[in-house]
């Protein structure tokens, strides 16, 4: 049995002012050629371990262990100039959007040979056959033009490739990976996953953080979950992921919508109650329709694109349409015609029979509170200088509730609706969480009474048990409400959970529509088969808890 | 700069300790600042309650004395007390300084809004014409003016205003852009609110915010401004007490006599610094509030 | 960026430049022409003198006072392409002339300036920035107080303590360079103080981010990282300033040369405001102006290149 590559043992990160610590307890170890996974949400303490194991969790940290062993030595008490010695050599480190995590301002040549430089790799000359060799080995085409350029001039793909490129340079025996595909579009992910599943096999011993479970089903050999800094469960991964012993990870098994069909419930809140007698609508009825919907921009270089070609659907009462694409497919575009935020160049949008995008704003106007919007980042949405009460006061219409005290009334009671308490109601809605945030929009989306709210990526920046929390209330509303939702998502998982249809975008064009069923279980169109085989998603269980 | 959202999940760098809402510390160079610009002030108003003589009280003998007991900052060459002078010249520095910049903003908003919300065209010409305005330096676009109508205090008033508009017109230009393409607009428009109950209720007050800033510090800059003009010579006539006409006056004695020159250059750093202060500590408690 | 989509953005920029110039041309002839004294007077001697109507007229003539307004513009106009800029009342010289006698010295003082404070706001921020909040604080202050001060009061503070009471350097300069320390400085430093706020808050901005995190976990060290990484994109949005600095630095030197008793454009403008020679404040007020606008082309079209987030600005 080979030493291991990295051994840590009861490892705790405090920082000074604060009581608790950020990371306590902590003991794992790394085999050569194998991959640990920590898999966990938002403050869990996964990025400053990572960080930890490089000495870069910053100057007030107080870092504390029995063991912490690279390579056999010991690196409790290095200083940054022993440090310095190690990172880049021993260990590489990969962070999650290369676009940021490359210096925009230097050429990706540049930054891979950095590594090279710092390390007194070779000469000049050795060092540019070395970038070029790394960039061939990570798969990035026409080494010698992207290692002159600089990084937003490639693909999000390729830019990542670099970053790993850089890490790797001096071939270290470990590689950290913090979120290596958060910011990528699904098939790129597979490709970057892939590529990492190389290095593992030549021997690199491979430490994977992450917040999203299949991504770590399909590289990792050992998972540990974490949760408020401390590893509730640790083990192969098969073992974690299919029988999972502590109540957390069954959570956030639950959790994933990839594998929940439409009606069952992610999170552990319990479904209200519904009167079925109030509930009474026609599902055929055709309550928008899109036809022939093309959009035009022109960039700021001056050359068109076309954002929307030719897009045609139709929503009915009480029904989520799905629209499901990458980055730059136009699924936000087509929700902004849908909106009348954007006329369409070509085609029209009928609400009801009656002309939608065709008409002037003075005739949409009154119209316009049977359509609502929620977006990612409700933040943004919400005027900075507005109380959570204001912001949902304001969308209550004044027909149906005219004098002030009667609107107090009613948003209070669409922010109870929602599940926010009252104590919130006064504060700004920079102090919520993100999942706060999101169901203060939703209470503001559904205070005009609409028939239709269109969804535009509001779960995406959600920790995975948040947006379980959100996706169940927005079923509830709907089944309550008999609303309907265009729901536009780049996650598979999300829009096979909570769709009826789905249409598939690609390059602003649909290139597969069809219910959920048939485009996941049969998909025709070989991009639509490709997004669904990359979709990584967690071993099948049977025994979870998940009612129905 | 798009930031893709995921990043949310990046782990905070272990730097800087961020303040939050707590972040009300004690700041005694706040506090220092207030103090300081509410005497100016008060000196501004009722200068008699500070001083008992005049400014244009002259008495040849004890022409260029050192700071003593009896004249607290010296005199001056025709023996007047520079106290007291310090003291009266307050008036006209505040008048001008504040004048200056509400003029300069009152254009601003106007130019700025009318830009920012117009159409194209309207945007068009207004940007081109501040674009022109621009491109002649403010000190130098006071100084025709002055060429123009020759120095008086209204004068001097309008020439500092005319330096500075342009720039703050094309300040609330942006931002008014900024908030008019904001989600936060945008989602008022698709919940039907018309354009007007949007501009009042969202534009305008947003748009409006860091001018409270620039405003404040704007005093200060107007306040130098306008003492540069006295100081050329170009500004308040003598024997009016006028901070920069003091300067200028005891240019030729500032080898032997340095109390003519620092008291009133003294005033004036006082209050640019004071303002900058105090603009920076509105600066802070306003983004504080939005990010 | 291809070279071939670059150069229609170059053209369409200078014609922006040149459609500037033209509108501040026109400003200023309009200025000219809303002055309330009779120009005529003021070349026969000002409003002291006392010229029989015969000696207005034939100055009136002579100059083309008497002309249709639109004929005077496209002289006016015709004049500033050839490069003639009018002719003083006054001085009775060109005003071009008039320029390029007193240009050099003007502009030595501003490019020494502006090559001062740079320096300065960089040192000053690679020293506090980023650092212990007491470093940072004390740094910030000490800019926020030179971006306060009066360029007038500052000279004459650093007149008083370097060439009167210290005798280090002279105090009123002889052509060479110990004459030009102390001016130079005067205005180099309250734009120090002001390009040392904006390096500083940029600077500390890039090192949060994310590609400083991958260079230490290269083995870069954190002097590595502010020398080599950060400081480039906290200088950024300086030097796109640079054009503004520069125009903002002419006209301060208006005051400093005052001070300093240098001779130069700035004393040329006050003299002329002082006796309404309405030719020379126009002249040197386009010069500047032409200056200004083609320094912030140069600067945008330089640092187009470098920050790829400035190509998507339309300006």
């Amino acid at each position: 049995m080979s030493t291991p590559v990295l051994r840590v043992e009861d490892l705790t990160v405090a920082f000074a002012p604060r009581r608790e610590p950020v990371v306590g307890g902590v003991s794992f170890d790394v085999a050569p050629g194998e991959c640990f996974a920590i898999v966990g949400e938002s403050g869990s303490g996964k990025s400053v371990t990572a960080r930890t194991l490089l000495g870069l969790a910053g100057d007030s940290a107080d870092v504390a262990a029995t063991t912490l062993e690279l390579q056999g030595k010991s690196v409790l008490g290095n200083r940054d100039r022993d440090w310095r010695r190690i990172r880049g050599r021993q260990v590489g480190f990969v962070l999650q959007d290369a676009l940021v995590s490359l210096d925009p301002l230097r050429t990706v040549g540049r930054e891979i040979s950095e590594t090279l430089r710092l390390h007194r790799f070779g000469s000049r000359v050795r060092r540019c056959e070395r970038v070029l060799e790394l960039l061939a080995t990570v798969g990035v085409p026409e080494p010698e033009l992207r290692a002159r350029q600089l990084p937003h001039e490639l693909s999000g793909g390729q830019r990542q490739r670099a970053l790993i490129a850089s890490a790797i340079a001096l071939d270290p025996p470990l590689l950290i990976a913090d979120e290596p595909t958060t910011a990528l579009d699904v098939t790129v992910q597979a490709q970057i996953l892939e590529l990492l599943a190389a290095m593992k096999d030549r021997g690199t011993g491979l430490i994977l953080i992450s917040h999203d479970l299949s991504v770590v089903s399909r590289l990792a050999d050992r998972v540990a979950v974490m949760r408020h800094g401390r590893f509730v469960e640790q083990g192969p991964v098969t073992d974690v992921l299919t029988a999972p012993s502590h109540p957390y990870t069954r959570t956030l098994l639950d959790a994933v919508p990839a594998t929940h069909r439409k009606g069952s419930r992610l999170s552990g809140v319990p479904a209200p109650p519904i009167d079925p007698v109030a509930v009474t609508h026609a599902r055929d009825e055709v309550l928008l329709e899109a036809d022939g919907l093309v959009k035009h921009f022109r960039g700021p270089d001056g050359v068109q694109r076309t954002a929307v070609a030719d897009v045609s659907f139709t929503i009915g009462v009480g029904e989520t349409l799905g629209i499901v694409g990458e980055s730059g497919s136009g699924k936000t575009t087509t929700a902004q015609l849908v909106l009348a935020l954007l006329a369409p160049d070509e085609g029209a949008v009928r609400l009801r029979g009656a002309p939608w995008s065709e008409a002037t704003e003075a005739q949409r106007r009154p119209r316009r509170r049977e359509i609502s919007v929620i977006y990612q980042d409700p933040l943004g949405s919400f005027d900075p200088r507005w109380t959570v009460r204001r912001i949902v006061e304001d969308a209550v219409p004044v027909e149906s509730y005219p004098g002030s005290a009667a609107r107090r009334q009613r948003a209070a009671t669409l922010l109870a609706d929602v599940g926010l308490a009252e104590e919130h109601l006064d504060r700004r809605p920079l102090l919520l969480s993100g999942g706060q945030r999101q169901r203060v929009a939703i209470a503001r989306a559904l205070a005009p009474e609409p028939a239709l709210i269109v969804c535009d990526e509001p779960v995406s920046a959600l920790d995975v048990t948040i947006q379980a929390q959100v996706l169940d209330l927005l079923g509830d509303l709907q089944r309550r409400l008999g609303l309907s939702y265009l729901f536009i998502s780049h996650d598979l998982g999300v829009i096979h959970h909570v769709a009826d249809r789905v249409l598939v975008m690609r390059d602003g064009g649909i290139v597969e529509s069809g219910t959920a069923a048939e485009i996941f279980t049969n998909p025709s169109d070989p991009y639509t088969r490709s997004l669904v085989a990359s979709l990584p998603t967690p071993a099948p269980q049977p025994v979870l808890g998940g009612q129905s | 700069m798009t930031v893709n959202v995921a990043q949310g999940l990046v782990a905070p760098t272990a730097y800087a300790a961020p303040n939050g809402e707590a972040g009300r510390r004690f700041r005694p160079a706040v506090w220092l600042a207030a103090l300081f610009l509410l005497l100016v002030l008060a000196w501004a108003v009722v200068p008699s309650a500070f001083t008992s003589e005049s400014p244009f009280d002259t008495d040849v003998e004890a022409a260029i004395q050192a700071p003593s007991l009896q004249h607290w900052f010296g005199t001056d060459a025709s023996g007047r007390d520079i106290y007291t002078r310090v003291v009266f010249g307050a008036r006209s520095s505040l008048l001008i300084g504040t004048g200056a910049t509400a003029l300069a903003l009152v254009a601003a908003i106007a130019f700025g809004f009318a830009a920012g919300l117009g159409g194209r065209l309207t945007d068009g010409a207004i940007s081109r014409f501040l674009e022109v305005v621009l491109a002649l330096p403010g000190l130098l676009l006071a100084l025709i003016f002055i060429a123009m109508l020759g120095p008086g205090v209204a004068t001097e008033i309008v020439a500092v205003a005319l330096g500075s508009a342009a720039g703050y017109a094309w300040m609330v230009r942006g931002q008014v852009i900024a908030v008019r393409n904001s989600a936060y607009v945008h989602a008022a428009t698709a919940l039907g609110h018309g354009r007007s109950r949007i501009i009042v209720r969202h534009v305008f007050p947003n748009a409006m915010r860091p001018l409270v800033v620039l405003a404040t510090m704007g005093v200060g800059q107007s306040i130098v401004w306008a003492s540069s003009l006295s100081f050329l010579g170009l500004g308040v006539a003598p024997p009016a007490p006028e901070w920069g006409a003091m300067l200028d006056a005891g240019r030729d004695f500032v080898s032997t006599a340095w109390w003519l020159e620092l008291f009133p250059g003294l005033a004036i750093v006082g209050c640019t610094l004071a303002v900058t202060v105090l603009g920076r500590h509105l600066q802070r408690r306003i983004e504080g509030r939005l990010t | 960026m291809t070279a071939r989509r670059a150069f229609p953005r170059l053209g369409a920029r200078v014609a922006g430049v040149i459609g500037v110039l033209w509108g501040a041309a026109t400003l200023t002839f309009v200025i000219e022409q809303l002055m309330p004294t009779d120009p005529a007077q003021t070349i026969l001697g000002g409003a002291g003198a006392k010229p029989t109507p015969e000696q207005l007229a034939a100055v009136r003539e002579q100059y083309g006072f008497d002309r249709p307004v639109i004929v005077q513009y496209l002289h006016y106009l015709g004049g500033i392409l050839r490069g003639d800029l009018g002719t003083s009342y006054i001085r009775k010289q060109p005003v071009s002339e008039i320029i390029g006698q007193q240009l050099g010295s003007t502009l030595t003082l501003t490019a020494t300036a502006l090559v001062a404070a740079w320096l300065i706001a960089v040192v000053v921020t690679l020293l506090t920035a980023h650092r212990s909040r007491a470093l940072a604080a004390v740094g910030s202050g000490f800019e926020t107080v030179l971006a306060a001060l009066p360029q007038y009061w500052l000279g004459i503070v650093l007149l008083v303590l370097f060439a009167f009471t210290l005798h280090w350097l002279p105090v009123v300069g002889n052509g060479g360079p110990e004459g030009l320390v102390l001016p130079a400085l005067t205005l180099a430093l309250p734009l120090a103080g002001f390009l040392g706020q904006v390096t500083r808050d940029e600077f500390s901005s890039a090192m949060e981010q994310p590609f400083v995190v991958s260079a230490r976990a290269r083995g870069m060290s954190d002097f590595g990282v502010r020398w080599r990484h950060a400081l480039r994109h906290a200088v950024l949005p300086g030097l796109t300033l640079s054009g503004w600095a520069l125009g903002s630095l002419f006209s301060t030197a208006v005051i400093v040369e005052a001070v300093f008793v240098r001779p130069g454009l700035g004393r040329v403008l006050v003299d002329a405001v002082t006796s309404q020679d309405m030719p020379v404040v126009v002249g040197v007020t386009l010069f500047v102006a032409t200056i200004y606008v083609v320094a912030n082309l140069l600067v945008n079209v330089a640092f187009g290149r470098v920050d790829p987030r400035l190509r998507s600005v339309a300006r």
